[in-house]
């Protein structure tokens, strides 16, 4: 990438442009592989242009119906490879719901399924080189962490109705304190979108930016091996992070999920 | 390939198509990556909630039964494993006593018998027995009168020579009284 980059510079500084102060020196685009670029022609993207948005959003589509449709298509008795993979993931989300929000949580199953797997697919995706990362984009992150919210909010009025409020109303606090507790409850609360879509996005993209960072270094050849050494290293930890936040998110969202079932603390 | 030229079609990308600030502020892309997420999620969601959530839970819950069904049977032939283990062991011990049982009435039949032969080559002995008694008694008895014949007979024949007149009757009472000294 590094030395492509170069080459491209190079032409840029014969072309005469502002890239040509980076000539023959290190250059770095580590944000250019968040770019969403359109997959046929030029023109400007537009909201039904298929970009490599679609194509990685098609792929992740594809991968989950391979493994939770195609993967488990035998309904073996003994599970094959994929459809224990497929089982535990259903295990894992399942368990979650049910220890998170109780019993009743359990009818949201499939939507916080719907979460977990599109997220853990994206993230798995994106560490393929060369793919796009949806997930590290704040457009998908928060539209997903909006949508948690407004359902959660809704829910917990519909279910509760204005009892849902008594979440901000911490009752075994002292009296003086609740007050001051309710406002805390209350930003906390709106506070929780922003945190829960930033922290994914956040996550992903720093990870995918480093390891573009230590790659731009490996065209220095004195350092290259400890750049191979560190890319190895970052794509080792992004490997738990595309796991780890995309359990956070769900876990965070079987969390918000109680709140509006059983808003009393 | 990040920086192909591709002409500045948005304001998030230079005129190299390099990344101008960060591309996930870049608010020309939003209603794209919007619009295809949310066809994404749709599909997943039905993919998931219509196909294959429903497959899994239904193989979870066969095998759970599966599982269920297989323990209540090993419980089932664990039981009857040790039933049959019971009943050899109580018919090991009859047929313990049972053998014992006919090994003693063979023993008794096999002593009676032998009892009864023993008892009946006594009695067969003692038979022969008392019958060579009375076989000696009566060659005795013959041969006494044999003696006390050829003694009585001598005993004329001696007197006849003597030149006496020999009574028969005086002689054999002599005889006789001699012999019985």
């Amino acid at each position: 990438m590094a030395t492509e980059a170069a080459q491209h510079g190079a032409e840029a500084a014969a072309q005469g442009t502002e890239h040509a102060a980076e000539t023959g020196s290190l250059v770095f685009h580590p944000m250019d592989q968040f770019l969403v670029k359109p997959l046929f022609g030029d023109g400007p993207i537009g909201m039904l242009s298929i970009t490599n948005v679609t194509l990685w959003l098609f792929i992740a589509v594809v991968a989950i119906f391979g493994l939770m449709v195609i993967g488990t298509s035998r309904r073996a008795i003994i599970p094959s490879r994929g459809q224990s993979i497929a089982e535990l993931a259903y295990g894992f989300v399942h368990k979650m719901v049910e220890d998170v929000t109780g019993k009743d949580g359990l009818v949201y199953f499939p939507y916080i399924m719907t979460l977990f797997m599109f997220i853990v697919v994206a993230n798995f995706l994106g560490l393929i080189p060369l793919s796009f990362t949806t997930t590290s984009h704040f457009a998908v992150t928060v539209i997903l962490a909006l949508a948690v919210f407004l359902t959660v909010t809704v829910l917990g009025f519909v279910k509760n109705g204005t009892h849902f409020l008594g979440l901000f109303w911490v009752s075994s606090a002292p009296l003086a304190l609740r007050p001051i507790l309710a406002v805390i409850e209350l930003i906390s609360y709106f506070v929780r979108p922003v945190s829960h879509s930033i922290r994914l996005a956040g996550n992903v993209m720093a990870g995918h930016a480093v390891i573009k960072v230590f790659a731009g270094f490996a065209a220095i050849a004195a350092i290259s091996p400890l750049s191979v050494v560190a890319i190895t290293a970052m794509y080792g930890l992004e490997i738990l992070v595309a796991f780890i936040q995309a359990y956070v998110f769900t876990i965070l969202t079987c969390v918000y999920l109680k709140d509006a079932l059983h808003p009393h603390h | 390939m990040a920086t192909e030229p591709t002409g500045a079609v948005s304001s998030c990308v230079d005129s190299h198509g390099s990344a101008v600030g960060m591309p996930q502020l870049c608010a020309d892309w939003f209603p794209n990556q919007i619009f295809w997420l949310v066809i994404a999620l749709i599909a997943i969601f039905l993919i998931l909630s219509r196909i294959a959530l429903p497959r899994i839970a239904a193989v979870l819950a066969e095998r759970h039964g599966t599982i269920l069904s297989d323990l209540t049977a090993a419980e089932d032939l664990k039981r009857q494993a040790t039933e049959a283990e019971a009943a050899y062991n109580l018919a090991l011990a009859n047929a313990k006593t049972e053998a014992q049982r006919i090994a003693a009435e063979a023993k008794a039949e096999i002593q009676a018998e032998v009892d009864v032969a023993i008892q009946k080559a006594d009695a067969e002995i003692a038979a022969k027995a008392a019958e060579s008694e009375k076989a000696i008694a009566d060659i005795r008895a013959s041969a006494v009168d044999s003696i006390e014949a050829v003694a009585k007979d001598a005993a004329a024949e001696i007197v006849s020579v003597m030149g006496g007149k020999a009574d028969a009757a005086a002689v054999a009472a002599a005889v006789t009284s001699r012999l019985k000294g």
